[in-house]
């Protein structure tokens, strides 16, 4: 009975402690979805080009994440990209002029929305569009044009 | 030159035979299953032991020197890139979807399976399991498995403690050894780590479980009733497990990234 008792102990600790490192490993190492469905409110910007923009990107005011990117899709009247983000329901004070760029953490890293505080005393609220907003620098184009600058600067 | 193509054909067909004999039994114990983990829970939950909790101590030792290294070549080669905090999402990353399942399926089949084989090889040497079938006890059902659900429920668990661990290696490497921001170290991590990628983990980690269980059970099942036998059966478990576990990862991997 002794040598049963000890096996289920044993047992029993070793099942607790794979499950303990699961639930590590899921809530830990995952950003998760620390914006829940029920205190955020869902904002809609246009851009004409959104780089490389993604689901789940995380949406900035002065540095700080307020909100993640739902959803990136493609207007095809406007041919405009549609990104749809939520807000933290607590940030319900942010200037209806606000305007959003795209930009890149670092010079490689990842794009996220970045928002920069407008003036007007009306609030976003859920389903607001922000209209004034900043296409991600597409590093292509600025190389682009880098060399069509240097190339007309030699002629010269 | 007649042998010949007879040999080669002989041994096809032998290879095919015993594939489809692998395949049977592993129906064999699929269709045992369900009432075993119903009605003789007991005896499952020991094999869990046997399989699991005696594996733990070389699993949790290999994770924290395995996700160290890591760590280790992470930093000298991020560092070059100023990228120093980037050293802790490829530890992540590595441990989570590859090294934490290939390396304790690995490190199980050395450890719980080469125990299983002998031990079922054993039982069949010394004609044990002939004398369950005279008192009709069906050793598949009673000795067999018990066994495989074991290492089944078992592995998952491995793995999962094989990361978790490895990631604290990292993070001693990391942070402590080469004063990476603690803070960036995790932010990062939980930033670029992806539900999905602890999903692969877990998938893999499944597959490889019901792999090295089966192989480990059916090689100590088939083995040649010797002294010698026994000791190849052993070391062909080992053989198996390893091939089978890295094309198999291959594939799951090829089909989920």
């Amino acid at each position: 009975m002794r040598q049963t008792r000890s096996v289920e102990i044993g047992t029993g600790l070793f099942v607790l402690l794979g499950m303990s490192a699961l639930f590590f490993l899921t809530t830990q190492t995952t950003g998760g979805d620390d914006f829940e469905a029920d205190s955020v409110f869902v904002v809609e910007a246009r851009f004409e080009n959104i780089g490389s923009l993604r689901e789940r990107a995380p949406v900035t005011m002065s540095g700080v994440t307020i909100g993640r990117v739902t959803g990136v899709n493609f207007d095809p009247l406007t041919l405009e990209a549609v990104v749809e983000f939520v807000i933290d329901a607590r940030y319900d004070q942010i200037p209806e002029d606000t305007d959003a760029s795209i930009l890149t953490s670092g010079i490689l890293g990842s794009q996220y929305v970045g928002l920069q505080a407008g003036g007007s005393d009306i609030y976003l609220e859920d389903g607001s569009e922000i209209l004034f907003t900043q296409s991600a620098i597409v590093l292509e184009n600025l190389i682009g044009k880098f060399l069509v600058n240097a190339g007309s600067k030699d002629e010269e | 030159m007649h042998r010949t193509a007879q040999d080669i054909y002989d041994s096809f067909v032998e290879f095919a035979r015993t594939f489809g004999a692998f395949q049977l039994f592993f129906l064999r114990l699929l269709r045992h299953s369900p009432s075993m983990l119903t009605s003789r829970f007991g005896v499952v939950v020991g094999q869990v032991y046997n399989a699991g909790a005696l594996s733990l101590v070389i699993v949790m030792v290999c994770g924290l020197f395995v996700g160290a290294v890591l760590a280790l070549q992470a930093y000298s080669n991020m560092s070059r890139f100023n990228a120093e905090d980037w050293t802790g999402v490829a530890a992540a990353l590595a441990l989570l979807k590859e090294l934490g399942p290939v390396m304790t399926a690995i490190l199980f089949a050395g450890r719980a399976g080469t125990a299983l084989t002998s031990e079922i090889g054993l039982m069949k040497a010394t004609d044990q399991l002939s004398a369950m079938e005279m008192m009709a006890v069906n050793p598949v059902r009673r000795v067999v498995v018990p066994r495989f659900l074991g290492g089944v429920i078992a592995m998952p668990l491995l793995a999962a403690v094989f990361s978790a661990v490895g990631l604290f290696g990292a993070h001693l490497v990391g942070v402590e050894l080469f004063q990476v921001d603690v803070g960036s170290f995790w932010q990062q991590i939980q930033l670029m780590v992806e539900p999905a990628d602890v999903r692969e983990g877990i998938y893999k980690s499944i597959v490889f479980g019901i792999a090295a269980s089966l192989i480990a059970v059916w090689e100590g099942y088939n083995t040649v009733p010797t002294a010698e036998g026994v000791g190849r059966a052993t070391t062909r478990t080992v053989v198996i497990t390893a091939i089978t576990v890295l094309v198999f990862d291959f594939m799951i991997t090829a089909v989920l990234i």
